[in-house]
């Protein structure tokens, strides 16, 4: 229905912006006056006119009519039933009646399903109707009034110029909405989360055990399932495990990245530099799904062979493994980074020191260092927001289960991990289990960005020093 | 210590020093070689499958067509094959019992009855003469043949027994075992079996996702770039927009998972599982990206540009639109592919907005059910047989294949048409 409407409505943008061209030229080819404006102008003028409004009100209706159809028979339902429904009942009875009016319907047909099917495709088909006539009204309207317009001789250019002007600014609105979104989808259900189990058990509880949180009836909670629901939630484990796997991932970056970095910035010829920096940046372009793989096929039997040579206890889905072959990803973040922190130093400093007779490691280790570790700071900062968010390499190659643990040969799970696992597959919105997905990404999400803040500002901050 | 001590010290700790350099630049191009050669040793073996030589009789009784002269495609397309299929397989090898016979049987592919019925479908004067045909063989002995399977370990621990073993030992000597072009890596669906499984799907899936991507981040990521370089003014609302986009770009892409979960799939009811969504859930993880990609190319054109059309007369919108955006295009195209290339790789927002399903057949439109190609080598890995380890590499070779591409694109792009000023 829609896309045909957009069609037609493409169709006529297209047939008034050449009829508001050859219009202004009738106009004034009569000698009244001089057009304000390039013919095109009002062309475009013409099709503004006649697409945006109706835009408008498809979008008003793609939108609301889901949603107050909805309403409205969940309304009827309620009325309908003898007894109290729950949201959830009146969920299911409504999406029952939208698919057996759709045809597919595959269940018991109750009668009052059928005739809430019936009031549905009335509701439907009333609201489609209001729908097209108010488009075409749309339409014919503001083209009517644009052509009124355009005969008055407007200005043309700027009402174009000022419609182009508030399209941009939308579109870059379209940013700060995806950031209001993922606010609001998480907030939503880590609210509804956090009212059956108490934020203090989610944060400092020391289990984690989601699959044990089944509840038969939220009213009244047994003294076991209270138990239960209390030791279910305990994120501890999720949150050492992920900071643990993080550094070891940055033991292992951060040395590697910063002396390649270092090497790269100060000693590499042009040639080395060519050559170099881009064997390195193809390790930050391999997509993470290839480094769980080889987590998970190479490094981690790698080291239980290695481990079972000498008598070690390792297993198979061990946190060092993920966390090297995390660390691995990160190496070009941090040398780049570093990279251009080093660069951004200014030359004098180094040849200040040079003229002291220092060697070139001691101006590095003395003078660069120093001067560039604000930035260097800042760009490790990034790289764990990086290795605290990273989802594929952990989901392959470390443990499932949580355990609190700092022995490296074990096997940890991480809060993204524990996302994944809780989230694929069948879910229902209500359970805690589910919402406890919800809170966990909340989790990460301001954890992240506390540590993209700070890192920013420091970047930011010392750029500026220098500059 | 002397001064000549010392100095031998100093430059002692230099030499270190630079070593330490070399040695992380080279542990780094290890690890990439590492990886690719891995990737790749295991990989290359995918493209080709084994076959069996194997005598098919299209006897017109047993394929119950025998009162009937001159059969359609259509009569030949609804007779009974079962005899005629069963006859084929059973006949590679003599055998002793049930069990035996299951084992010559399960040595052919999970599809070998479809392969025989197309055969004859597409060679319909084949019919009531004796053809050899090659069929796929199964994923174990496709396995055994490129020298998987180590054959000295216990039978109990083998996917072939020893009897099976024979059986392809036999084969190979009368010259029966082959290898042909892997056609259904390439152009099948998923399956359980991995001698049939095929990336058809996930190829088409990907594809599918990263044009709805371009389509939707690609134009409002170049006009928010347009407005904020342009003509947004100064004031708290723009550095609101500024900061927003600097810290979206660093939001880990499970989130973007979280948030296509919780508002496109619930609040906005799209369909789970599809392309749709898909590529609607990376538009907005790569947005920013395309975005501060966008900024960088509009700031690097030069002022003069702006300032030469506004002086004879051009209006402001007149300077961005036939100036600047036209001249900062092949930055934004180059930064555009890049984040598309990004969005091809990325995995895990798939995960939670259900495109991790086990689809068979290939998507035609967006709103299938699909996979993608990161996924489906998250799915594969995931799976217990031999064969997929192998059909697993060689998806990350196509993956990384068409980043190569991509990426290279934008370098050439970037090149072929960038001004210096």
């Amino acid at each position: 229905m829609n896309s045909i409407l957009i069609l037609a409505l493409i169709l006529f943008g297209l047939t008034s912006f050449y009829f508001g061209k050859s219009r202004i030229k009738k106009v004034t080819t009569n000698g009244a006056f001089e057009p304000k404006a390039l013919p095109h102008f009002y062309g475009y003028y013409q099709a503004l006119w006649c697409a945006l409004p109706a835009l408008v009100i498809i979008s008003i209706w793609t939108v609301f009519e889901p949603l107050i159809l909805k309403n409205v028979i969940e309304n009827k339902i309620q009325i309908a039933s003898l007894n109290e429904l729950s949201k959830d009942e009146l969920n299911l009875i409504y999406s029952q009646i939208v698919s057996f009016a759709q045809g597919n319907f595959s269940g018991q047909i109750t009668k009052g399903i059928e005739s809430g099917a019936i009031t549905y495709k009335n509701l439907l088909s009333i609201s489609q109707g209001a729908k097209i006539i108010l488009f075409f009204c749309a339409i014919i309207a503001a083209s009517l009034f644009a052509y009124n317009q355009i005969n008055k001789n407007v200005h043309a250019r700027e009402g174009v110029e000022k419609a182009l002007t508030v399209i941009l600014f939308l579109s870059s609105v379209a940013a700060i909405l995806t950031t209001i979104g993922i606010i609001f989808s998480l907030l939503f259900e880590t609210i509804q989360f956090f009212s059956k189990i108490n934020p203090l058990d989610f944060f400092f509880g020391l289990g984690w055990s989601p699959q044990k949180a089944f509840i038969s009836d939220p009213t009244s909670l047994t003294p076991q399932e209270a138990k239960d629901l209390k030791e279910a939630f305990g994120a501890v484990p999720l949150f050492a495990g992920t900071a643990f796997i993080a550094f070891i991932a940055m033991c292992v970056a951060v040395p590697i990245g910063l002396y390649s970095g270092i090497y790269l910035a100060e000693y590499a010829t042009t040639k080395q530099r060519k050559w170099g920096k881009p064997i390195i940046e193809i390790l930050a372009g391999v997509p993470t799904v290839v480094y769980g793989f080889f987590a998970a096929l190479t490094v981690g039997p790698f080291f239980r062979v290695i481990g079972d040579s000498i008598g070690l206890e390792v297993s198979s889905e061990s946190a060092l493994a993920a966390g090297l072959v995390m660390g691995v990803m990160i190496i070009p973040f941090v040398s780049s980074l570093s990279d251009d922190v080093i660069n951004a130093v200014p030359q004098s400093l180094r040849e200040g020191s040079y003229a002291m007779g220092a060697t070139k490691s001691e101006t590095i280790k003395k003078v660069v260092f120093p001067a560039a570790l604000p930035g260097i700071v800042g760009s490790i900062l990034l790289a764990v927001s990086r290795a605290v968010g990273e989802t594929m390499i952990v989901v392959m190659a470390a443990g499932l289960a949580a355990n609190l643990t700092i022995n490296p040969l074990e096997a940890t799970t991480t809060i993204t991990t524990q996302i994944v696992m809780i989230l694929v597959g069948d879910q229902e919105f209500t359970s805690a289990k589910t919402q406890s997905a919800f809170a966990l990404g909340l989790t990460l999400f301001v954890l992240t960005l506390i540590l993209n803040f700070i890192a920013l500002r420091i970047v930011k901050k010392y750029r500026e020093k220098y500059d | 210590m002397t001064r000549e001590q010392r100095l031998k010290k100093r430059y002692a700790a230099e030499k270190r020093f630079r070593f330490l350099g070399i040695g992380a630049i080279a542990i780094s191009i290890f690890f990439v070689c590492l990886l690719l050669f891995k990737v790749f040793s295991t990989g290359s073996t995918a493209f080709i499958k084994t076959t069996i030589m194997t005598e098919v009789d299209f006897n017109k009784e047993l394929l119950e067509l025998g009162d009937v002269k001159k059969p359609t495609l259509k009569q030949i397309k609804e007779a009974e094959f079962y005899d005629v299929t069963y006859k084929a397989a059973t006949g590679l090898f003599p055998y002793k019992n049930d069990e035996e016979e299951k084992g010559v049987k399960t040595l052919l592919s999970g599809n070998y009855e479809i392969e025989i019925k197309n055969y004859l479908l597409n060679n319909p004067e084949l019919l009531g003469q004796k053809v050899t045909i090659e069929l796929t063989a199964s994923d174990d002995l496709d396995q055994l043949h490129k020298g998987n399977f180590p054959r000295d370990i216990p039978e109990d621990r083998r996917r072939l027994n020893n009897f099976q073993l024979n059986v392809y030992d036999n084969l190979v000597e009368q010259g029966k075992i082959g290898t042909a072009f892997g056609n259904y890596f390439f152009f099948h669906g998923d399956s359980r079996d991995p001698e049939i499984a095929g990336v058809a799907g996930a190829v088409i899936g990907s594809f599918f996702s990263i044009i709805i991507c371009l389509m939707i981040a690609f134009p409002i990521a170049l006009m928010a770039a347009v407005y904020l370089e342009e003509f947004a003014p100064k004031n708290t609302f723009t550095d609101i927009i500024e900061i927003n986009i600097n810290n979206l770009a660093a939001v880990p892409s499970i989130v973007f998972g979280l948030l296509g979960l919780g508002m496109l799939l619930s609040v906005f009811g799209l369909p789970r599982s599809t392309s749709l969504v898909g590529g609607i859930t990376l538009s907005l993880m790569t947005l920013p990206t395309i975005i501060i990609a966008c900024r960088a190319s509009l700031k690097a054109v030069p002022p003069s540009i702006r300032e030469g059309a506004l002086a004879i007369g051009a209006s402001k919108v007149q300077t961005v639109c036939h100036h600047v955006v036209p001249l900062a295009m092949p930055g934004t195209l180059s930064g555009t592919i890049i984040g598309l290339a990004q969005a091809l790789g990325e995995s895990a927002p798939l995960l939670l907005i259900g495109m991790v399903a086990f689809v068979v057949d290939v998507p035609s439109v967006p709103t299938d059910p699909s996979t993608s190609l990161p996924v489906q080598i998250y799915l594969w890995s995931e799976s217990a047989e031999r064969g997929f380890v192998e059909k697993t590499s060689a998806t990350i070779m196509l993956l990384i294949g068409f980043l190569v591409i991509m990426n290279s694109l934008a370098v050439w792009a970037r090149q072929k048409f960038e001004r210096k000023w």
